[in-house]
C-alpha cells in the first residue's frame, strides 16, 4: 500500500516543478525568446483546460449512472472545432483587433461599451463559475482522503475541509504571482499556459496509462473487455435522443462561453493559425480521453466493493491493485485536472471583476473621474489579486457550505448551463448587425433568471426551498410555473428542461429586443466593427478630432500604463507628428491609439469610459457615427480613406502654416527682444534717476528725515543691483548663445553637483522652507560636464520653485535615472499647481516671466540661460506636462561629446 | 491746489518716488497696479489727472487709454503715459490713442511735477464741476 505521506511529497514536488516551468517561461518570454512558447502545440495543450477533474475522474462516474451520454461531453467541443471553426477564428480575430480581455470585454464592448452588460455577464461569470472551482477543490481534497483511507499506517485521515483550503490558497498564490505579472493581457501570461500544457500532457498521460492498465493488465485485451462491456450494466442505459443534441450543443457552446475556455482559447491565443492547428489535434486529445472511460467503468463496477465511488474510479482502480506508480500518476493527472481549470478560471474571472465591477466602481467614486491623483495601474493589480483570492475564497465557501456531497457531474452540467446564457447575445453581437444592447441585456437577464429558477436553485435542494411540493405544484398553487414543467411543458428531463427553456427565452427575448429598440450610435459602430472584423483591418474609428487636451491624456495614460511607457508613447506620437516636447497633437488616430493601448490594461469599455470623461462626456460626434455605421462595409473602407488623405491634407496644412509662423516670429522677435531689453533696463533706472534727484534737493534743502534717507538709498542701491544683475544675466546668454562660451569640462559626482546646487540656494533663499525630497543613492553617478553651469541650471530651477511654488508648503522632487549608458535624465518636480498650458511653449523665451514683474525681482531670463547652457553640456531641458506641478526635465550626456 | 491724481503703475519703486515728488507738492496721490480694473478704478475715482504706465499686467496701458477715450465722462480727461519702452513706435501709438502727454522712463523730476501741474489746470474748465463735488 502507498503510503500517504510519499503522496504529499509527490504533490509538493509536482507543485514545485509547475512553478518552475511557469517561472522559467515567463523569464524566456521576458528575454523575448517566444520559440516554441508561441507554438500551436502549446496552444492547443492549453485549450485542455476544458477537461477538468469532471472530465478526468467524473465522466466515469457519468458512464457507471447514464452510460454512453458523457461522450457528449467530449463530441460538442469536437463538433465546435472542426465544423464551426468559423466561429472560433471570427472570435480570436475579434479579441485581438478589439484587445478584449475576457467574454464580458467582449459583450461589453459589441454592445456599445455597456457597464451594464460587463457587469451583468461578470456576475453571471461568477456565479456559474464558483460551483465548478469547489468541485475542483472537492475533487482534490477527495483524492487525498482516498489515499488516507489506504495508508497501512492508517494514521493520517486528512481533513476534507482543510485540505480544499491549503489546495485553494496554494493556487491563489500560484494564479497571483503568474497570472498578474504584467498588466497588458495582450502580453499574455506565458508562464501559466506553458504550467497548463505540461499538466493537460501530465493528465492525458495518467489517464490513458489508467486505461492501458485496464485493458491489458487487468483484462485480456481488447476481446476480452468487448464481452465485459456487453455484460456489464454501463451498456444497459437507454441512448436519450433529446439528451444528447441538447448536451452535444451545450458543450459546443459552452467550449467559447466558459470564462476559462474563452481566456485560452482567445485572450491567450498569439496567432491565428493556431486555431487551424488546434481544430484537428484537440479533437484528438479529446477522443484520447474519452476512450477508455468505458473500459475503466466497466471493470471498476466489477472488481471494486459494492457501493464504491465510481467518480473515483480512476483512482481506486489502481489502488486496489496496489499499482503505486500508476494511482500517484493518476493522482497526479486529476490534481492537473482541476489545477489548471482553477488557475485560467482564476485568472479570467479576476479580470471580469477588477475591469467591469471593481475600477468602474474606484473610478466613480472619485469626482473629478481619472485625473485625481493615485496610480490606477496599481490599483488595477491590486483589483486582481485580490479579485483572485476572492474567486477562491468564493470557491471554497461554496465547497465548505454545500458539503461537497453532488455528483461532479451534475455540477458541471448547470455551470455549462449557466455560462451558455452569453451565448445568443455572443453569437448575435459576432453575425447580427441589428442586435441592442436592449436586446442582449433582455436575453442574458432572463436566461440567468430561468436557469436559475429551473436548475440552480433546485440543486441545492429543499434547503434553497425548493421544496418537493413546491416542485410538484409550483410557487403559490401556480402549476404553470412548476420549476421543473415550465408552462405545463412535462415528462421532460430537468436538464433538458432548463437548458431549452433558458436559452430558448433568452434568445427571444434578445431578438425581440434588439428588433423593438433604437441602437446608440456608439452601439453601431461597434456592431459593425464586429461583425465586419474581416473587412477591414480593425481601426477603432469614432474618436472626433481635438476633443480632448494631450497634456489631460497624458495624466491619465500614466496613471494606466506607468509614466515611462505613457511618456514614451507620446513622445513618440509627438515625433511621428514632427512636434517639438511630448505632448502629440490629439488626432483622431492618436486617441484609438491610445485607447487601444489602455484597453490593453484595464479592458475596452473602461478605457473608452476614461477617454470619455477626459473628453466631458461627448465621446463622438453623432453624425460622425452614423455615417460610419450606415454604410456597408466597403463604403466604411472607402470613407476610411478619405478621412486619413484629409487627416494628411490638414496636417500638412499646419506643419506650413507652422513654419510660416515660426519664420514670422523670428523677424519680429529681433525687435521685440531690444524693445524688452530697453523696458528692463529703464525700469530699474527710473526708480535711480527718481530717488537720487529727490537726494539732491534733500542734500540743498537739509530738509529729510534720516529714515527717509536710509529708504531711499536703500531703494537706489537695490536697483542698481537688479541691473547689473539683468547685464550679467544677458552677457551670459549672449555668450552662451553664441557658442563662445568656454566650457570647463571636469569628472564629477551628479550627488555632489546636486549638494552644491541646494547649498548655494538655501543660502539665497530666504525666508521660504522649502521641503527637498531625492533618491540620493541614484544620484552617485560620475559625469563628465561643466560642475559650475551644470549647478547653475539646478540653481535657477531651485531658485524657480522658491519664487513662483504656490504650494502651502512647497516640496521639490529631484529624481535621477539613467536612460540608457550614456544619458541621464534629472527631473525637478514641485508640488505647486504648474504652468499653464498656453504658457509652456513660451517660458523658455528670454523675458517670459509668467507673473508681475515685482514678485519675481528677475528679468525672464532664467529658464532661457538653463535652455543654452544644457544645449552646450549637449543636453536638453523640457517642461515635463502632467506631473502636477511644475516639472522640468534635463538630459544630459554622461560623458563629453566630441565634435 | 489740493487736486488728486490717479497713478497706475506696477513697479511698487517707482510707486513710492512718484507719490513723494507729487505729495509733496500737494497732491492727492492714488494708486493702481492692475491693468485689467484700471478703467473702472478711473470711473470710481475720477482723478484730475490720470498718470498712466504702458506694461501693466493684463492690460497694457495703450488698450486703457482707448477704452477711456471711447466714455464721454473721460473723452477729455487729462492723462500722462509713461513708458520704459520709448521707442518711436510708441509715442505714435500714445497719441493716436489720444494721450495729453507722452514721457518716457527715466523722467526727470521737475518736469514730471511741472506736466502734471499744467495738465490738471489746462483740464480744470472741463472737469470743474465734478472736481470739486
Amino acid at each position: 500500500m502507498l503510503r500517504f505521506n510519499i503522496l504529499v511529497l509527490a504533490c509538493l514536488s509536482y507543485a514545485t516543478l509547475l512553478f518552475v516551468v511557469a517561472f522559467w517561461a515567463e523569464k524566456r518570454a521576458e528575454a523575448g525568446r517566444l520559440g516554441w512558447l508561441r507554438s500551436p502545440w502549446v496552444y492547443t495543450l492549453s485549450l485542455s483546460v476544458y477537461c477538468t477533474a469532471w472530465t478526468f475522474y467524473g465522466a466515469v462516474g457519468y458512464a457507471v449512472r447514464s452510460g454512453l451520454e458523457f461522450v457528449t461531453i467530449y463530441l460538442g467541443p469536437s463538433l465546435m472545432m472542426i465544423g464551426w471553426w468559423w466561429i472560433l477564428r471570427k472570435l480570436v480575430r475579434i479579441g485581438r483587433v478589439q484587445r478584449i480581455t475576457s467574454v464580458a470585454d467582449l459583450i461589453s464592448s459589441r454592445y456599445g461599451k455597456s457597464t451594464t452588460l460587463g457587469v451583468l455577464v461578470t456576475l453571471l461569470a461568477v456565479i456559474g463559475t464558483t460551483p465548478y472551482i469547489a468541485l475542483q477543490l472537492q475533487s482534490v481534497a477527495l483524492s487525498f482522503a482516498v489515499f488516507g483511507a489506504n495508508d497501512p499506517t492508517g494514521a493520517v485521515l486528512p481533513d476534507l475541509d482543510k485540505t480544499a483550503l491549503w489546495v485553494a490558497t496554494g493556487l491563489a498564490l500560484f494564479t497571483t504571482l503568474f497570472g498578474t505579472r504584467n498588466l497588458d493581457a495582450n502580453e499574455r501570461h506565458h508562464g501559466v499556459v506553458t504550467a497548463i500544457a505540461l499538466e493537460a500532457i501530465v493528465k492525458f498521460m495518467a489517464l490513458v496509462a489508467v486505461g492501458v492498465f485496464v485493458v491489458w493488465g487487468l483484462s485480456d485485451g481488447v476481446g476480452d473487455l468487448m464481452a465485459r462491456i456487453d455484460a456489464s450494466p454501463v451498456s444497459q442505459h437507454p441512448i436519450m435522443g433529446t439528451r444528447w443534441i441538447a448536451l452535444t450543443m451545450l458543450s459546443a457552446a459552452a467550449l467559447i462561453t466558459l470564462p476559462r475556455m474563452f481566456q485560452v482559447l482567445v485572450v491567450e491565443n498569439s496567432d491565428e493559425n493556431h486555431v487551424f492547428t488546434a481544430g484537428w489535434a484537440f479533437p484528438l486529445y479529446l477522443f484520447g480521453m474519452s476512450l477508455f472511460v468505458i473500459p475503466i467503468a466497466v471493470v471498476g463496477l466489477e472488481v471494486l466493493p459494492q457501493g464504491s465511488n465510481p467518480d473515483m474510479f480512476v483512482l481506486t482502480l489502481p489502488l486496489h491493485y496496489d499499482h503505486r506508480v500508476l494511482a500517484t500518476l493518476s493522482f497526479l493527472g486529476g490534481f492537473s485536472s482541476a489545477t489548471s481549470m482553477v488557475i485560467v478560471a482564476a485568472i479570467a474571472l479576476s479580470t471580469m471583476v477588477s475591469n467591469h465591477i471593481v475600477m468602474p466602481i474606484w473610478l466613480s467614486s472619485r469626482s473629478g473621474g481619472a485625473m485625481v491623483s493615485g496610480d490606477v495601474r496599481r490599483v488595477v493589480l491590486y483589483a486582481r489579486r485580490l479579485s483572485i483570492f476572492g474567486v477562491l475564497a468564493l470557491g471554497y465557501l461554496y465547497f465548505h457550505f454545500s458539503g461537497g456531497s453532488e455528483a461532479l457531474a451534475s455540477i458541471g452540467m448547470i455551470s455549462f448551463t449557466g455560462v451558455a446564457q452569453v451565448l445568443p447575445a455572443m453569437l448575435g453581437g459576432i453575425f447580427w448587425r441589428g442586435a441592442t444592447r436592449i436586446g442582449a441585456i433582455g436575453g442574458v437577464v432572463l436566461g440567468f433568471i430561468v436557469w436559475a429558477y429551473t436548475m440552480f436553485l433546485p440543486s441545492f435542494g429543499a434547503a434553497s426551498g425548493f421544496t418537493p411540493e413546491l416542485l410538484a405544484n409550483g410557487p403559490f398553487g401556480l402549476t404553470f410555473l412548476r420549476p421543473q414543467a415550465l408552462f405545463g411543458v412535462e415528462g421532460v428531463d430537468p436538464v433538458v428542461h432548463a437548458i431549452c427553456w433558458s436559452l430558448a427565452l433568452n434568445t427571444v427575448l434578445f431578438i425581440l429586443g434588439s428588433l423593438l429598440s433604437f441602437p446608440r450610435p456608439v452601439e453601431r459602430l461597434q456592431g459593425a466593427q464586429f461583425v465586419n472584423v474581416f473587412e477591414h483591418s480593425g481601426s477603432t474609428r469614432g474618436w472626433s478630432h481635438g476633443f480632448a487636451e494631450a497634456e489631460d491624456l497624458l495624466v491619465m495614460a500614466q496613471r494606466i500604463l506607468g509614466p515611462a511607457e505613457a511618456q514614451n508613447l507620446f513622445q513618440s506620437e509627438a515625433e511621428a507628428q514632427g512636434k517639438e516636447g511630448y505632448l502629440p497633437d490629439t488626432t483622431p488616430a492618436f486617441i484609438e491609439r491610445l485607447e487601444r493601448e489602455m484597453a490593453g490594461s484595464v479592458g475596452a469599455a473602461t478605457a473608452h469610459a476614461m477617454l470619455g470623461q477626459i473628453a466631458g462626456g461627448v465621446l463622438v460626434s453623432v453624425e460622425d457615427l452614423m455615417a460610419v455605421a450606415d454604410e456597408t462595409a466597403q463604403m466604411m473602407e472607402h470613407s476610411s480613406q478619405l478621412e486619413m488623405k484629409s487627416d494628411e491634407l490638414a496636417r500638412t496644412a499646419r506643419q506650413l502654416r507652422e513654419a510660416n509662423e515660426k519664420l514670422t516670429a523670428l523677424s519680429i522677435q529681433k525687435d521685440a527682444f531690444l524693445s524688452q531689453i530697453s523696458h528692463e533696463l529703464r525700469t530699474p533706472m527710473t526708480s535711480i534717476r527718481a530717488f537720487s534727484e529727490i537726494l539732491r534737493e534733500a542734500g540743498h534743502s537739509g530738509e529729510m528725515d534720516a529714515e527717509s534717507l536710509e529708504r531711499f538709498s536703500t531703494i537706489i542701491h537695490d536697483e542698481a543691483q537688479r541691473l547689473t544683475r539683468l547685464l550679467d544675466d544677458l552677457l551670459d546668454l549672449s555668450v552662451l548663445e553664441n557658442g563662445q562660451v568656454s566650457l570647463n569640462w571636469a569628472r564629477a559626482n551628479l550627488h555632489d553637483v546636486i549638494d552644491r546646487a541646494l547649498h548655494a540656494s538655501s543660502e539665497a533663499g530666504g525666508g521660504v522652507r522649502l521641503l527637498i525630497r531625492r533618491t540620493e543613492l541614484s544620484e552617485h553617478i560620475a559625469i563628465e560636464t561643466d560642475p559650475d553651469r551644470l549647478a547653475q541650471v539646478f540653481i535657477n530651477l531651485i531658485a524657480n520653485v522658491r519664487k513662483y511654488c504656490d504650494a502651502p508648503r512647497p516640496e521639490l522632487t529631484i529624481h535621477v535615472r539613467r536612460k540608457n549608458d550614456d544619458r541621464l535624465q534629472i527631473d525637478f518636480i514641485d508640488n505647486g499647481f504648474g504652468i499653464p498650458k498656453d504658457k509652456q511653449a513660451v517660458i523658455f523665451e528670454k523675458f517670459s516671466r509668467l507673473t508681475d514683474h515685482a514678485k519675481a525681482g528677475g528679468a525672464g531670463l532664467g529658464l532661457a540661460i538653463c535652455r543654452e547652457i544644457m544645449a552646450n553640456l549637449g543636453g536638453t531641458i523640457a517642461y515635463l506636462p502632467g506631473q502636477g506641478g511644475a516639472a522640468f526635465r534635463l538630459e544630459l550626456p554622461r560623458v563629453r561629446l566630441r565634435d | 491746489m489740493g487736486q488728486r491724481v490717479l497713478l497706475i503703475e506696477d513697479e511698487p519703486n517707482i510707486i513710492e518716488a512718484i507719490r513723494f515728488i507729487l505729495s509733496r507738492d500737494g497732491w492727492t496721490v492714488e494708486t493702481h497696479a492692475d491693468g485689467a480694473t484700471a478703467v473702472a478704478a478711473v470711473e470710481r475715482k475720477r482723478p484730475d489727472v490720470i498718470i498712466l504706465d504702458v506694461m501693466l499686467p493684463n492690460k497694457s496701458g495703450f488698450e486703457i487709454l482707448r477704452e477711456l477715450r471711447e466714455m464721454a465722462d473721460h473723452a477729455a480727461r487729462p492723462v500722462l503715459m509713461l513708458t520704459a519702452r520709448g521707442q518711436k513706435k510708441d509715442r505714435e501709438m500714445a497719441e493716436a490713442a489720444g494721450v495729453s502727454h507722452f514721457m518716457t522712463k527715466p523722467f526727470s523730476n521737475t518736469e514730471m511735477l511741472e506736466v502734471v501741474r499744467r495738465l490738471a489746470s489746462g483740464a480744470s474748465g472741463a472737469g470743474a464741476d465734478e472736481a470739486h463735488v
